[in-house]
C-alpha cells in the first residue's frame, strides 16, 4: 500500500556517499569499528535531544532552551551526587523531575498564556544559562565514577548481541505486513550488522543503547499513539485539530514538559561522557538537534517529521564532525559545511516537493 | 434609514458623459465560469447599484475593474472616455483614475492615516520624505470626506467607519473618477452608515462615477440613480432607478429554475419525540465590534430526521450561529440550549464538549477548519475519534484503517488508496472525508456550513443524497448555505438570517426564492 519513501532513501544515499568520501579520503580509518563506535558515542547526546524536538516541531513549536535545560540538569545531577550526597538514581531522578518542572513551566507560558514558543524558550534559554552560572560558579563539578559510567561504560559482548536479536527480531515480525517491508527488512539487517560493527570494538556503547531506547519510545509515542497523532494535527492545522476536539493546550503543554525531560536525560549522558559538568555544557546543542531534525525531514511548519530520520539527520551531522576532524581540517570549516548542508538539504527537499 | 435623496437630476446617458463601459466581459476560473456576459456602463456624475446573489459574479467583475485579473484573462472589453483600457494590474488602475474601497479593508493599522494614504506612492525628493507635503494633501482629502482626524492618527485606533472614510480619501487622493465601493456599509452603525451614503451622493455632485455594491434594497433606492442586476455571472437587467421596484430587483437577481436534482422533497419528519436542539435567546457579540452582535436573539426548535435550512447574505451571522452551537465561536455568547428536552444548559465552552453531546460541525473553510492537508486519508477520517481506537495506550492502525476504509467506501470516496495526504484530492472528495470523519463521532445532530461549496455538480448531488439519508436515518441536520436553491430543496424548513436576526422561519409551503430574499434584504 505505502509507497517507498523517495525522502528515507535519499537520506540513507546521501550518508552513504558522506561515509564513502571520507573512508576513501581517510584511507579506510573512518570506517574502522573504533572510530564508528567514537562516533555513534559522540553523536549520542544531539540524537537524543533531537527525537524530543522532532515532537515539539511537528506540533508547529520551538524550543531554543534545549541546550541550556540539558547544561542546567547535567549540573543539577552531577551536584546532587556531591553536595546533596544523593545515589546516582535519586540524583538522576532529580535531574529529570528539574527539567520536567522547566519544561512544564515553559508548556504553560505557551499554551495557556499564548506567549510566542520562540520568545518564551529564548528567555528560558538565557534564563537557564544564568541559572547554571550561578550554581557552578563557573568551577567544572566531577561526579563520582558512577555516574560517569552513564556516558563511557560499553555493553559487554553477549549482551550487544542480544539487543541485536532483539532489534533484528522485533523488525522481522514487522517485516510480515506488506507495507514498508524493504524498510523493516533493512533494519533487521542493521540490527546484526550493528551488533557485529560494536563488538568489533568493545560492545554497544551505554549512551548509545539510551540513545536507541529513547528513540524507540519517541517512535512508538509518535507514530502509535492519539496523543502523537493528535500533535501532527496541531502542527499540520491546529484549526482543524481544535474543531475535532483536540485538546490543544494541554497536548502543548506535554509536549514541552517531555522536551524538558529529554533535555534532562540528554544534559546527564553528556555530563557523564565529558566527565565532568562546566557552566558552558549544552550550548548550541537546540541548534545542532533542531539541525538535525530538519535535515532528517522535519517540517519548521510544523505536521511532517519522523523520529528515525531526524536519528539518521544526526548521524549525518556527527559524521561530517567526525570526518573532518580525522583529515585534520581546520575547525572553523566544520560549521561551515555544516551549515552549507543544513540548507542544502532542505533546498532539495523543497525543490523536489514542488516538482512533485 | 434618516437619509434620504435630495431632489435632483440623474444624469441620463449620453456619449459624453460615459466614464467606463464594460461590453460582454467573460472570465473563466478551473470549473467555473464566473463571468459569462457582463455589460455595465458608468456615467459620470452618477451612483450606480450593482445588485446580485452572493456567487453571482459581483467580486469577479470588481476584481477585473479594479486591474487585479490582468487584461487578457478575460474576455470581452473595457473602454474608458471612449478608449479602449488594457489594465494589467491595480497600478495601471490608479492610472485609469478607478479606485476600488474592497469589504475587507487594505489598510496597515500599525501606519498613520497619511502614511496609508501614500502608502506605494510616497513623495519625497533626494530620497527624503516629504511629510508636510503628504499630511497637507491628507489633510485637504480627509476634509473632502468630511473626516475630522488628524494626519498622524494611527488608523488602527479608528472605528471602521472612519476607516472606510480614509480609503475613499485615499482614492481622492489619487483623483479616482470612479469610485468602487464594495459592500461600504456591512460594517457600519446606521449612523456611519448614513454620513457614508451622504458622502457618496456628493461625490457624484463633483462628476465622480460612483459604483455601489450593497444587498440592503432600502440602502439602493435611497443612494443611486441607476441600477444593474448580475445573475449567474450576467447581467440580466440595467436601467434608471425610476423603472426598478425592489421587487423586481430580487425578482431579477433569483430569476432561475429550480435544479433539477435539488427539487426532490425530503421525507416527512416525525415531531412525536422531543426536539434534539433548541435554543433560547441565543445571541453572540460581534468579534471585532464590540458594540455590535453577530448574532441577537435567535430561538428555533429542531427535530429528530429535521433538515433545517439556514439562509441569509453573506454576513449575516449563518456561520456564526453554527460555530457558536459546536462551541467554537470567537466571542461572549449569551442564551441557553436544550438537547433531547433534557434540562436547559448554558452554551458550550469549546469543540469537545459540543462533541461528547452528539454534535458534529462541518464547517465552511475546508482547508481551514476541516482537514490537514499534510496528514494521509486515515488519520484525517480519524482525527476526531483517535481515543477509541487505543488498546493499551497504543494505536491500533489495523483497526483504524478497516474502519476508514469502510466509510470511505459508503461515502464513495475516489481515492487511489487512504494512504495518500488529503491535500491531494478534488473539492468533493475532500468534503466527503471532512463527513466521514464527523459520521465517525456518531453525531446525532449534523451542522452542515456550505457543505458543497466549491463542489462539482456530481459530487454535489452525491452529497444533497447523504444528507437526505442521514436525515431519515433519525439525525438532526442544521444546513446553512448561500446556494439557495439547494436549501430550497433540501430543506423541510428555512431559517432566514440578517445582520445576526433571525428574519423568519418559512415553511415548505412557502418556499419561494422571492420570499428568503425579501427576508434576506431587509433592514
Amino acid at each position: 500500500m505505502k509507497k517507498i519513501s523517495w525522502q528515507t532513501l535519499g537520506m540513507l544515499g546521501a550518508l552513504a556517499l558522506v561515509w564513502i568520501a571520507f573512508a576513501i579520503f581517510t584511507d579506510g580509518v573512518f570506517l574502522t569499528p573504533r572510530n564508528l563506535a567514537l562516533l555513534s558515542r559522540q553523536m549520542a547526546v544531539t540524537a537524543m535531544a533531537t527525537t524530543g524536538v522532532v515532537l515539539v516541531i511537528v506540533s508547529g513549536q520551538i524550543d531554543l532552551s534545549v541546550g541550556s535545560v540539558a547544561g542546567l540538569c547535567g549540573a543539577a545531577a552531577a551536584m546532587g551526587c556531591t553536595r546533596l550526597g544523593l545515589g546516582v538514581a535519586p540524583a538522576i531522578l532529580l535531574a529529570v523531575l528539574l527539567g520536567a518542572a522547566v519544561g512544564l513551566s515553559q508548556g504553560v507560558m505557551v499554551a495557556r498564556f499564548g506567549v510566542p514558543p520562540f520568545i518564551v524558550t529564548l528567555g528560558g534559554m538565557l534564563i537557564f544559562q544564568g541559572i547554571l552560572l550561578g550554581m557552578t560558579k563557573g568551577v567544572s563539578i566531577v561526579p563520582p565514577d558512577g555516574f560517569l559510567r552513564i556516558g563511557q561504560e560499553f555493553l559487554s559482548k553477549p549482551a550487544t548481541w542480544g539487543i541485536g536479536i532483539v532489534g533484528c527480531a522485533f523488525s522481522l515480525w514487522r517485516a510480515r505486513r506488506k507495507d514498508g517491508r524493504w524498510l523493516w527488512v533493512a533494519a533487521a539487517a542493521g540490527s546484526i550488522g550493528i551488533s557485529i560493527l560494536f563488538n568489533a570494538y568493545q560492545g554497544l556503547p551505554l549512551p548509545v543503547l539510551l540513545m536507541l531506547l529513547l528513540a524507540t519510545a519517541f517512535w512508538i509515542l509518535a507514530e502509535h499513539t492519539a496523543f502523537g497523532r493528535q500533535l501532527y494535527a496541531i502542527g499540520g492545522n491546529r484549526d482543524a485539530a481544535f474543531y475535532a476536539g483536540v485538546p490543544i493546550a494541554r497536548r502543548l503543554i506535554a509536549v514541552f514538559t517531555i522536551m524538558g525531560c529529554v533535555s534532562a536525560l540528554a544534559g546527564i549522558v553528556l555530563t557523564a561522557r565529558v566527565g565532568a559538568a562546566s557552566s558552558d555544557a549544552g550550548k548550541m546543542l537546540e541548534l545542532d538537534a533542531i539541525a538535525a531534525a530538519v535535515i532528517g525531514g522535519t517540517s519548521l511548519l510544523g505536521g511532517r517529521g519522523r523520529v528515525w530520520g531526524a536519528i539518521l539527520g544526526a548521524t549525518v551531522m556527527a559524521s561530517l564532525d567526525n570526518g573532518m576532524s580525522l583529515l585534520n581540517t581546520e575547525a572553523y570549516w566544520q560549521p561551515i559545511i555544516k551549515g552549507a548542508i543544513l540548507v542544502a538539504a532542505v533546498t532539495a527537499d523543497l525543490r523536489w516537493r514542488i516538482r512533485k | 434609514m434618516k437619509f434620504t435623496r435630495t431632489n435632483r437630476r440623474s444624469p441620463s446617458l449620453s456619449k459624453n458623459n460615459i466614464l467606463l463601459r464594460a461590453e460582454g466581459l467573460i472570465k473563466q476560473f478551473p470549473g467555473v465560469l464566473a463571468l459569462a456576459g457582463v455589460d455595465l456602463t458608468v456615467l459620470s456624475g452618477e451612483v450606480h447599484a450593482l445588485c446580485g446573489e452572493n456567487g453571482a459574479g459581483k467580486s469577479t467583475l470588481l476584481k477585473i475593474l479594479a486591474g487585479c485579473h490582468p487584461h487578457g484573462s478575460y474576455g470581452g472589453e473595457l473602454t474608458r472616455d471612449g478608449k479602449s483600457l488594457a489594465m494589467n494590474s491595480p497600478a495601471d488602475a490608479d492610472a485609469a483614475g478607478i479606485a476600488l474601497v474592497a469589504q475587507e479593508l487594505a489598510l496597515v493599522a500599525e501606519l498613520s492615516i497619511f502614511e496609508n494614504i501614500f502608502l506605494g506612492r510616497e513623495l519625497s525628493r533626494f530620497g527624503l520624505l516629504r511629510k508636510p507635503e503628504m499630511r497637507k494633501r491628507c489633510a485637504e482629502a480627509l476634509r473632502r470626506v468630511g473626516l475630522d482626524e488628524n494626519p498622524d492618527t494611527v488608523v488602527g485606533a479608528l472605528s471602521v467607519g472612519r476607516q472606510q472614510l480614509v480609503e475613499i480619501a485615499k482614492a481622492l487622493d489619487k483623483n479616482a473618477r470612479i469610485l468602487i465601493l464594495d459592500e461600504p456599509t456591512a460594517a457600519l452603525t446606521a449612523a456611519d452608515a448614513d454620513r457614508l451614503n451622504a458622502l457618496v451622493r456628493s461625490l457624484s455632485e463633483q462628476g465622480v462615477g460612483c459604483l455601489y455594491v450593497s444587498h440592503r434594497m432600502d440602502e439602493v433606492f435611497a443612494v443611486s440613480d441607476r441600477i444593474t442586476v448580475l445573475r449567474d455571472g450576467k447581467s440580466v437587467g440595467s436601467g434608471p432607478i425610476s423603472n426598478w421596484t425592489k421587487a423586481s430587483v430580487v425578482a431579477a437577481m433569483v430569476g432561475r429554475e429550480l435544479e433539477a436534482d435539488a427539487a426532490v422533497a425530503p421525507p416527512r419528519v416525525k415531531n412525536t419525540s422531543a426536539p434534539s436542539l433548541e435554543l433560547e435567546n441565543w445571541s453572540m457579540v460581534h468579534p471585532s465590534l464590540p458594540n455590535r452582535y453577530a448574532l441577537e436573539e435567535i430561538n428555533f426548535a429542531l427535530h429528530p430526521g429535521e433538515i433545517l435550512g439556514v439562509a441569509g447574505l453573506m454576513g449575516s451571522g449563518r456561520t456564526a450561529l453554527l460555530t457558536s452551537l459546536f462551541g467554537a465561536g470567537r466571542s461572549k455568547l449569551s442564551g441557553r440550549l436544550r438537547l433531547r428536552g433534557n434540562d436547559w444548559r448554558a452554551p458550550f465552552a469549546d469543540p469537545r464538549a459540543a462533541m461528547r453531546e452528539g454534535l458534529a460541525l462541518v464547517s465552511e473553510d475546508r482547508k481551514g477548519q476541516g482537514l490537514v492537508l499534510s496528514a494521509s486519508l486515515n488519520e484525517n477520517i480519524a482525527l476526531a475519534t483517535l481515543d477509541k481506537y487505543q488498546r493499551r495506550g497504543l494505536l491500533d492502525w489495523n483497526a483504524l484503517r478497516r474502519n476508514a476504509a469502510a466509510i470511505a467506501q459508503s461515502l464513495q470516496v475516489r481515492a487511489a488508496h487512504l494512504d495518500v495526504a488529503a491535500g491531494s484530492l478534488s473539492g468533493g472528495n475532500q468534503q466527503k472525508i471532512v463527513l466521514a470523519k464527523w459520521l465517525e463521532t456518531k453525531p446525532t445532530i449534523l451542522l452542515l456550513d456550505e457543505p458543497t461549496r466549491g463542489i462539482d455538480v456530481g459530487a454535489k448531488a452525491e452529497i444533497h443524497a447523504l444528507i437526505r439519508k442521514f436525515a431519515e436515518a433519525g439525525m438532526s441536520v442544521l444546513v446553512a448555505s448561500s446556494d439557495l436553491p439547494e436549501l430550497l430543496g433540501l430543506s423541510h424548513r428555512i431559517m432566514v438570517m440578517a445582520g445576526g436576526r433571525q428574519r423568519v422561519i418559512l415553511d415548505r409551503e412557502h418556499f419561494s426564492q422571492e420570499a428568503v430574499m425579501h427576508a434576506a434584504t431587509a433592514t
